[in-house]
């Protein structure tokens, strides 16, 4: 089992932690609800060490990143960050993932935790001979500073005016307390807020030095279990959940991250047939009118008959509501479309709605 | 963790307050602890009959859902209402806020339970 740089800072922070793609991490500090709400009201700080980094370099980079991933980057610009998935030929998820931009021979990666050796081991196994591929996720720490107050925090403790730093922009080289970091304005949260990289032996310090500065704002740590809640509500796709070799981007609605006029990527003729043809299947938001949670592998029915399964579903602890993401039949798909949630062998109504949950609150 | 004199407690983290037949049945301090946030209570029907061991109940937290088994054997003859619209309670106090109770069908039954010495050391094994 892998650990962070922080992990002997949450034990002492009386964490309780779990197994999460193979790393030990902290699943709440005092509980998901309280750590939630933080996050929606004030600011929330969550080690997310466990996200891979990988970096690609070279002349061919922009090129072979073009063919890897179903976004399309050659419209980027130096210090802008893209969310794309990556695809199997057969239109399945590899992953899903950001592409930090340094200039056009020079780019970051940044991947799931569970899915970092094969993301490393499918990128080399197309790599072209004029690009360099070097895994650095064991070389950094990240932090996400999550919440309406995490400018005002950060701005606190370091010298680059944050207002500057857009949406899916960064900044390279700031420094906090003696560290240098990679500050973007990033998140997983619906909240707006800021992703930190730092060298994994400067992470507890940069910890330290947020906590301090965020004392004032009451920002709370906060695990993985929030995150996990707060991503559901923003209708953030999961790795495992929404997205997987079965799964396509364009089943779980991606589509505005697939540019299949793009010349030439891998996945490219199956999702054009996908897309041609019609999906059969589709990622809806489901809300329970009865009483009872929605969880992953739950079956979804109408009228006895199967229809699609939870992908994610939780109490939401923002709307007091039990919400679900599913993957259901495309004609059951329409909003305020009936359908029923099978729990412990009981059909309960849940009713199709719009997603996300919660509107995000990015700054744009 | 708290543990109160004169309950008896279960391997899966359930108590028993015993009152002549009827057996008061919640979850343990361990037990709310472990869950973390409970958000959702599903409570068994009146009149239903259990056997030692059957899942009875259902506490959700946040995370997960997890069955609450019986302890003992016998018929449903009450039900905690009151935790339908805050299942957070047992979070707050678990003693206090029992879950249901059973007319037992066989009290002999209550001698495999552990006594709150007894559950304090298997707690700790288990930690």
């Amino acid at each position: 089992m892998k650990k962070t740089p922080l992990y002997e800072k949450h034990v002492s922070l009386g964490a309780k932690m779990m197994e999460f793609g193979g790393w030990m991490m902290p699943l709440q500090y005092t509980g998901i609800l309280q750590e939630h709400e933080a996050v929606r009201q004030r600011a929330g700080l969550f080690d997310v060490s466990h996200m891979g980094e990988v970096m690609i370099k070279g002349r061919g980079a922009t090129e072979f990143i073009q063919k890897l991933i179903t976004n399309d980057i050659s419209g980027m610009r130096e210090f802008q960050i893209l969310y794309s998935p990556m695809c199997y030929p057969d239109g399945g998820t590899v992953d899903d993932l950001l592409v930090y931009k340094f200039d056009a021979q020079h780019y970051l990666l940044v991947v799931n935790a569970a899915n970092i050796e094969e993301d490393v081991e499918w990128i080399e196994s197309h790599k072209p001979h004029d690009v360099e591929v070097e895994d650095l996720s064991e070389q950094y720490a990240q932090l996400a500073l999550q919440g309406p107050k995490s400018q005002k925090v950060l701005q606190r403790i370091v010298d680059v005016p944050l207002d500057k730093i857009k949406f899916f922009r960064f900044v390279d080289g700031v420094n906090i307390a003696g560290v240098s970091a990679l500050i973007s304005r990033t998140g997983y949260t619906g909240e707006d807020g800021f992703e930190i990289y730092i060298p994994a032996d400067g992470a507890c310090k940069v910890w330290d030095t947020i906590v301090d500065a965020g004392a004032e704002f009451h920002v709370m740590p906060a695990g993985l279990g929030a995150r996990d809640t707060l991503r559901l509500e923003a209708a953030l796709p999961l790795y495992g959940h929404e997205l997987s070799p079965d799964i396509s981007p364009l089943e779980a609605g991606l589509d505005r991250f697939v540019k299949l006029d793009k010349p030439d990527f891998i996945g490219r003729e199956a999702l054009i047939e996908q897309k041609g043809s019609g999906i059969s299947r589709k990622l809806v938001g489901l809300e329970m009118v009865d009483r009872g949670i929605p969880r992953q592998g739950y079956e979804v029915q109408v009228e006895g008959r199967s229809i699609g399964y939870v992908t994610s579903g939780s109490f939401s602890p923002t709307l007091k509501k039990n919400i679900a993401l599913a993957l259901i039949d495309v004609r059951y798909a329409a909003q305020g479309s009936q359908v029923d949630v099978i729990v412990r062998n009981r059909a309960l109504k849940a009713e199709v709605v719009k997603i996300p949950f919660y509107a995000k609150q990015y700054k744009k | 963790m708290k543990v109160i004199n004169g309950l008896k407690y279960s391997k899966d983290h359930e108590w028993v307050k015993v009152e002549g037949n009827r057996a008061i049945i919640g979850i343990t301090d361990y037990a709310q602890d472990s869950l973390g946030d409970i958000v959702f209570i599903d409570l068994p029907e009146v009149g239903r009959t259990v056997r030692a061991g059957d899942a009875v109940a259902v506490v959700e937290s946040v995370k997960a859902a997890s069955d609450v088994y019986s302890p003992v054997s016998g018929t449903v003859i009450e039900v905690n209402t009151s935790l339908e619209a805050s299942p957070e309670l047992i979070n707050q106090d678990p003693y206090e806020n029992w879950i249901l109770v059973l007319e037992m069908s066989d009290p002999g039954e209550l001698g495999s339970l552990m006594d709150a010495e007894g559950y304090e050391r298997f707690c700790e094994e288990e930690a």
